[in-house]
């Protein structure tokens, strides 16, 4: 029976794209898309307040590097950036508040791993901060390097994210024992590791730099040269809509890619009359880039216009706010960085 | 006949709606994690779980399977569960004695306290002991020992541990110890149903369980040391304790959160209970010339527990589900190391959640059983 009607549909669906193999007909094919657009907001998992990434200020505006990818995409696919709909998530719920369809990207300072692309139903579509694995210690502890470690040294931590693996990894390969404490939510790692609770406290660096700030004197505190792993934290979609998957993809790479050729919030209009064939074409004077969406030609233009290139937005988020203000490996590629995406052509 | 088909028919139907809601149910988390590429199995659950816990009974790193892991989680739960229902029940039958107290100081506190304590949420109680109380504690190096052995710091509570040799004869003296108790309660209650004289039984007792498990380290070849902590430097400000018995902070603050809680329930009840006995029956007792200790123990006990063991089941499953909220405070218990760190790791939330629910769900009924039991065995029984 439930074969029959499994047939049925297809056999339907097939006969609906051979009639109408449009653009329209691709934009319909994204129910992703499609519900958005209807809702009228992009529904974005976000952190429970890491700043700099996202982070929500006393009158609930979401600030950060991860929200301006939902924002990217608001712009464009809704023409407004401030049609987002934010959900804080911890590291435990996030997964599979996307893969139940309660939220549709999850922007949250996730790593991209292998079991996590391929395993549990979920799509990665890109890098937005290329981070890795670190340890805050108090000052006057004495520790500057991780080879300093003794046996017995206590970590804080949160749990469910890949820093508890990594850290296993490490604290193995130095053949030291470790007490591993782990909360559930980042505001009781920092407040444990701040009453003294653990000797150090791992996470990715950009967390640590973030986290400092909340400490009851951020000063007293360092975060050690080494970094013990590979973190790229980049935003993530459901499997199994590839059009949302490319939407999200190129709506994040259109930012990267204005910050290459120098296109910015405040020039991107004038940019239109330029005379690089690629620079037209990122703010839609050239080509229907647009169209293979089911987007109008002016989607990557809104993005620069309401969000800026990615360079705008570190320095709005990262580094006026004094969190990590060296962009280090995320720096564009012709600057010394590894920040480098495939043309939007 | 058609009597018994009106009251069979709508059970039928309750009972086909029931497999109808679950059959749909599980058909469409199929078809849904068919769509998104999720695969259904249990296989995971022998992979290794490459994470480490803090704190464990059992012999368990990383290089364990998940498995194994659930199985630490498991017994972290029971454990946080055996000590709290046993100190919520101490606590609870003292505190509901005092609240019924002559004395008005003894009364009016005991009342403060429930009151107190039953008001306030439990995750907010949770986390006053862990961050507020743990705040308070000393750095390892600041500590002043209690005794001169107990160290109690913000990285836990170190106690000496104790290093036995032959601890199996002190064991099987202990076994002998409590079957001699029997055969001697069984005598003595013989003797007084033959020719009416009483021994005193209480103190053979006590006697026996002291003076056999001694006997054994005189001349039974058991012995007892302590390995007391010792503090080690690991850096300019950083210390640790070595040897001894290391107890986390979360665990202390985990149980003392839950049994001041649970305990407040369970002096309303043991108060009820003593309160439900009427007057006449104490007066009754004393009439016939029981001592005041008699009238406690053969006529207001055994009919105050039937009134108090059926509520007090209800909080020893309260509190063993409320142990739960353990993952706020980094107590490494079920739902933190398996329906948190494991299901993160392997993405497997459906089997994952059932296991879990499964779980807290065998261990309530088995308490359940167990209470009920003892319910049954204390009940009226008609002549």
């Amino acid at each position: 029976m439930f074969k029959l009607i499994k047939q049925l549909t297809s056999f339907v669906a097939m006969v609906a794209v051979l009639f109408a193999f449009s653009t329209e007909a691709m934009a319909k094919k994204s129910k992703t898309l499609k519900n958005t657009q209807k809702k009228g907001f992009v529904r974005c998992g976000v952190s429970q307040g890491l700043p700099g990434f996202s982070n929500a200020d006393a009158a609930g505006n979401w600030t950060g590097v991860d929200v301006d990818v939902c924002r990217a995409v608001a712009a464009a696919v809704l023409g407004d950036a401030n049609k987002v709909k934010f959900t804080p998530l911890s590291a435990k719920e996030r997964f599979t508040a996307l893969t139940s369809g309660e939220i549709d990207i999850l922007s949250r300072n996730t790593t991209w791993t292998l079991s996590r692309d391929a395993d549990i139903g979920l799509t990665f579509v890109g890098v937005n901060f290329y981070d890795g694995q670190g340890f805050m210690v108090r000052k006057n502890s004495g520790y500057s390097s991780v080879n300093d470690f003794k046996d017995g040294i206590s970590a804080c931590t949160n749990l469910g994210t890949t820093t508890e693996l990594n850290m296993r990894d490490f604290f193995n390969s130095k053949g030291i024992s470790y007490e591993p404490v782990t909360f559930e939510k980042a505001d009781e790692v920092v407040a444990a590791y701040d009453a003294g609770r653990c000797d150090t406290y791992t996470t990715d660096k950009s967390g640590l730099a973030a986290q400092r700030i909340k400490l009851s004197s951020p000063d007293d505190h360092i975060v050690l040269p080494e970094t013990i792993s590979k973190e790229p934290l980049g935003p993530v979609v459901r499997q199994g809509d590839s059009v949302w998957e490319d939407i999200v993809r190129w709506s994040l790479n259109v930012m990267i890619e204005a910050e290459e050729y120098g296109v910015n919030s405040a020039n991107a209009d004038s940019m239109k009359t330029s005379d690089n064939p690629a620079v037209k074409r990122l703010v839609g004077a050239e080509g229907e880039l647009g169209a293979a969406f089911g987007l109008d030609n002016e989607w990557s233009l809104r993005i620069i216009k309401q969000v800026g290139n990615y360079g705008e937005s570190y320095k709005r988020n990262i580094a006026d706010t004094g969190i990590l203000p060296d962009r280090g490996p995320n720096e564009l590629w012709t600057k010394g960085g590894i920040l480098y995406v495939p043309p939007a052509r | 006949m058609n009597f018994k088909l009106n009251k069979i028919i709508p059970q039928l139907a309750t009972l086909l709606a029931v497999i109808l809601v679950f059959g749909f149910l599980t058909y469409n988390a199929q078809v849904n994690m068919d769509n998104r590429g999720i695969e259904f199995g249990f296989g995971f659950l022998t992979q290794e779980s490459s994470f480490d816990v803090q704190f464990s009974l059992i012999d368990y790193d990383g290089s364990h399977s998940y498995a194994r892991a659930y199985l630490v989680g498991l017994l972290n739960t029971l454990l946080v569960a055996f000590i709290g229902i046993i100190l919520s029940t101490i606590l609870g039958v003292i505190v509901g004695i005092a609240r019924l107290s002559p004395n008005y100081l003894i009364e009016r506190t005991a009342a403060w306290y429930v009151e107190f304590f039953r008001n306030i949420p439990l995750l907010l109680q949770i986390f006053f002991w862990y961050f507020a109380a743990l705040r308070a504690l000393p750095l390892p190096q600041d500590t002043e020992p209690m005794f001169g052995v107990f160290f109690l710091t913000i990285k836990g509570l170190f106690v000496p541990r104790f290093v036995w040799e032959n601890l199996d004869i002190f064991f099987y003296s202990i076994i002998a110890a409590i079957i001699s108790i029997v055969i001697i309660r069984n005598y003595a209650r013989k003797l007084q149903e033959n020719e009416g004289k009483q021994l005193p039984v209480f103190s053979i007792s006590v006697g026996l369980f002291i003076i056999l498990p001694l006997l054994t380290f005189l001349i039974g070849g058991v012995s007892l040391n302590f390995s007391v902590p010792e503090l080690e430097q690991m850096s300019n400000t950083s210390f640790k304790y070595k040897g001894g018995l290391g107890i986390p902070p979360e665990l202390i603050a985990l149980t003392l959160a839950l049994g001041l809680y649970t305990a407040t329930f369970i002096a309303e009840c043991v108060r009820a209970g003593i309160q439900g006995i009427s007057k006449g029956q104490k007066e009754a007792a004393a009439s016939i010339g029981l001592t005041p200790r008699q009238i406690l123990k053969l006529v207001v006990m055994p009919q105050a527990l039937r009134i108090i063991i059926p509520p007090t089941t209800n909080q020893y499953l309260n509190l063993t589900k409320n142990s739960s909220l353990a993952a706020a405070i980094a107590y490494p218990d079920l739902v933190l190391i398996f329906a948190g760190t494991a299901l993160m790791q392997t993405g497997r939330a459906i089997e994952i959640v059932s296991i879990t629910m499964l779980t807290y769900l065998s261990i309530s009924l088995s308490i359940s059983v167990l209470m009920n039991w003892y319910n049954k065995k204390i009940a009226i029984k008609e002549k």
